[in-house]
């Protein structure tokens, strides 16, 4: 059983405070939703959970399982369970995304793996996110589709096994199949690894899916409503506003 | 066996060293370039650094070499004084401190053509770049010259059998005069720069390949050079005539460890490919950073012939190098790509391939990847000449800059005659600046700051690494990731 605490965290982009003491926890098996309206903060704090340059941690901390790894590098924050699924990935069109896999693999999953294992893990895996194997020859995210850009982080997670797992908008441009393989990746790998997760979510209907534990609303850079799945569905019938000001 | 050593009873084992002030050279090479000197001032400060008839004389002499030789020397030595410097020389490299230039080192080895006849000291220079072992395992035929002088060359029998020559061209001179003369700096005139002129008169060593009609080579063959000692310049000289309907792969490599001095490499490389002949040829330059790299590189294909030039330039700190092919048959093409590093405060390296499509329906491509960091220049300068009468050629140039930081820099001057109106020819050119955010997300995915540096980097060049033979793409990797250990964090 682990636990991830982020505790009275403040972010600051750009010379301006985004994040203004944000606290949470979650336990490994637990599904938590990150909810807000667009540009109150969720894309930073995932970001600033995992060490992103620019995203700066002026006060707060982050603890897994007693450790204290706010300023931890990022890759090392990766080797002790994080993941972090990206809203908007960037392309690197140099790298092809079958090198990246492997490499991945090998420093975090299974580094005795042997070469043939590990490909023919990354092909199965491949196969049940949906994707076709011909991405894998191509540049990372190069001419990718959103709905692929998705299906590819998920395949990522399903790769590391993390202990934690933070989705930011998982389900944002994916199609109705797109959202059930997605939304069957997170509950296999709940089921098999004791995943935690924070899905960063607008919609209610990935969360049904997963059968999320709890549901927070950030707001302005500050969590206002934290709740169970009743939060998630008034969300959806009435709009941010209504749990705003309540 | 195809090389015979000249063994005992041949004493002239006298260390023979003329001694040239590359400074002065350098310096009366750049003043001439803003008409500071006249033929004759310049003249008198060449004469002064040691290089005079008399010194050309003597190194013909202890060679050995026919007198058309020595006319030859004599000529790029008149060409040397009278040619204008090149308008690349930077001015830079009359500040530095060059150490003396030997002219001619007698190695203290002979000839052979077994390792374990090469003393350890300087076989360790090889064992540790794994030379031998690769040639065991992978090269149909190998010349190593280290210093100024070949010491090493071998030939598979395959080979041989099949009449192809691979030897220094000291010997091809005396055994094979005649097509040796007929190529020798005919396709890379001496009279083309200054530079040029000065090898001319100072060559030594090198590689003369020779493939004859339809005889098509499965396995690479490699000219290795190892400049050994400080106060050294290497003028070495390769040539490689493909017959009809031939193929070779060209692997030349150079080495060097960190002297204390810099010295001066002005090299040259003459390819011919003849009709439906087809010539690869693979440079890993990693010479050490106190290295002034020239080489001069030029290529010609006639009818429905090829020429492919793979360079990556990794090592020297001054570095000019512009491969180069005539495109002189119908249907010939010519690819050339090229990597170079500029890796540290200062370090200059210069490139560019060149491709004159002078027959109709001629094709050519150029792929120029520069990466730069920690305050390195690269500098491109390609040409593309399409002559009048080339109907129908198609040319094709992409040039792309890597720059991992702020204080790096990359220019590039790219330069098009064309001359025909048919003529297809495009250009690309693009500059990347590694970004924070592609480091992050591949330090997202656990690996740490230095692999993910160098993964974006080779995922760069992976274009031009797909054509390197496995062995040497592996090695460019290693030096690269090496290179980038010194780069610390990247901000
Ligand atoms: N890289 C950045 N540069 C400048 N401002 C940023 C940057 N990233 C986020 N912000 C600002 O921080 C706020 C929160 O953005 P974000 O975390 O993306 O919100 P959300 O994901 O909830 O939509 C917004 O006002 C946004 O403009
Ligand atoms: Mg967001």
């Amino acid at each position: 059983m682990s636990i991830l605490k982020v505790q009275d965290l403040h972010v600051e982009v750009e010379g301006k405070e985004v994040l203004k003491g944000v606290s949470f926890e979650v336990r490994s098996g637990e599904i938590h939703a990150l909810m807000g309206p667009n540009g109150s903060g969720k894309t930073t704090l995932s970001l600033a959970i995992m060490g992103h340059p620019k995203y700066k941690i002026t006060k707060g901390s982050i603890i897994l399982d007693d450790e204290d790894i706010t300023n931890l590098e990022t890759n090392e924050k990766v080797k002790r369970g994080l993941f972090l699924a990206f809203q908007n990935p960037v392309e690197i069109g140099g790298v092809k995304l079958s090198t990246l896999l492997v490499a991945e693999h090998n420093r975090i999953a299974n580094p005795s793996g042997s070469v043939t294992e590990i490909i023919q893990r990354i092909r199965e895996m491949t196969k049940t996110v949906g994707l076709s194997e011909s991405l894998l020859n191509r540049g990372v995210f190069e001419g990718f589709s959103g709905g692929e850009k998705k299906r590819t982080e998920i395949l990522q997670m399903m790769l590391l096994k993390p202990k934690f797992a933070i989705l930011d908008e998982p389900d944002s441009g994916v199609d109705v199949d797109g959202l059930r393989v997605i939304a069957e990746s997170i509950k296999k790998l709940k089921e098999e690894n004791n995943t935690g997760y924070i899905i960063i979510t607008h919609y209610r209907r990935i969360l049904d899916y997963v059968n999320a534990d709890r549901v927070h609303v950030l707001y302005k850079g500050a969590l206002v409503a934290s709740g169970s799945m009743e939060l998630a569905k008034k969300i959806d019938e009435k709009g941010y506003e209504g749990v705003i000001k309540s | 066996m195809f090389f015979n050593t000249v063994k005992d009873g041949n004493v002239e084992m006298t260390e023979e060293k003329l001694s040239l002030d590359m400074n002065e050279i350098l310096n009366a090479s750049i003043e001439a370039k803003y008409e500071k000197l006249n033929q004759s001032e310049f003249h008198r400060r060449i004469v002064e650094s040691g290089l005079s008839r008399g010194t050309i004389e003597e190194i013909s002499k202890i060679k050995k070499e026919p007198e058309w030789m020595l006319r030859l020397r004599l000529k790029s030595l008149e060409l040397f004084e009278k040619l204008p410097t090149p308008n690349w020389l930077p001015d830079i490299l009359g500040t530095l401190n060059v150490s003396n230039l030997e002219l001619y080192i007698k190695p203290d080895v002979e000839q052979t053509n077994s390792w374990d006849q090469i003393p350890k000291e300087i076989r360790e220079y090889y064992d540790v770049l794994g030379i031998p072992e690769s040639e065991k395992k992978y090269l149909g035929g190998l010349v190593a010259v280290f210093e100024s002088e070949p010491i090493y060359s071998n030939v598979k029998e395959e080979l041989t059998k099949k009449g192809v020559i691979m030897m220094p061209p000291e010997e091809a001179m005396r055994r094979y005069p005649d097509v040796f003369k007929e190529y020798f700096t005919k396709i890379f005139p001496v009279s083309d720069h200054k530079f040029a002129a000065l090898h001319g008169a100072l060559w030594s060593g090198g590689v003369f390949v020779y493939v004859p009609k339809n005889v098509k080579i499965t396995t690479p063959v490699e000219g290795f050079f190892i400049i050994g000692s400080e106060m050294e310049g290497q003028f070495e000289h390769t040539l490689v005539v493909a017959d009809e309907g031939s193929y070779i792969h060209f692997i030349e490599g150079c080495s060097a460890p960190q002297l204390k001095k810099y010295s001066f490499h002005d090299g040259m490389v003459e390819l011919y490919a003849k009709k439906n002949a087809r010539i690869k040829f693979t440079t890993i330059q990693n010479w050490s950073k106190n290295v002034i790299n020239f080489n001069n590189k030029r290529a010609w294909a006639d009818e429905n012939a090829t020429i492919e030039w793979v360079e990556g330039s990794l090592g020297s700190r001054y570095s000019f190098v512009y491969p180069s092919t005539i495109l002189r048959g119908q249907n010939a093409s010519s690819t050339s790509l090229v990597v170079t590093l500029a890796s540290g405060e200062g370090e200059w390296k210069d490139s560019g391939s060149k491709m004159i499509h002078a027959a109709p329906y001629t094709k050519s491509k150029i792929v120029n990847k520069n990466i730069g960091f920690g305050g390195g220049v690269n500098i491109y300068r390609g040409l593309v000449k399409v002559n009048k009468g080339a109907k129908g050629s198609k040319a094709f140039v992409k040039c792309d800059s890597l720059m991992l930081d702020e204080k790096t820099k990359a220019y590039t001057f790219p330069h098009n005659q064309v001359l025909e109106d048919d003529a297809d020819v495009a250009h690309e050119a693009h500059t990347f600046r590694m970004s924070e955010d592609q480091l992050f997300y591949l330090m997202n995915r656990g690996i740490d700051e230095k692999e993910a540096t160098s993964m974006l980097v080779l995922g760069f060049i992976d274009e031009i690494m797909k054509e390197l033979p496995f062995e040497y793409a592996t090695m460019l990797n290693k030096v690269i990731k090496l290179e980038l250990d010194k780069l610390g964090a990247v901000a």
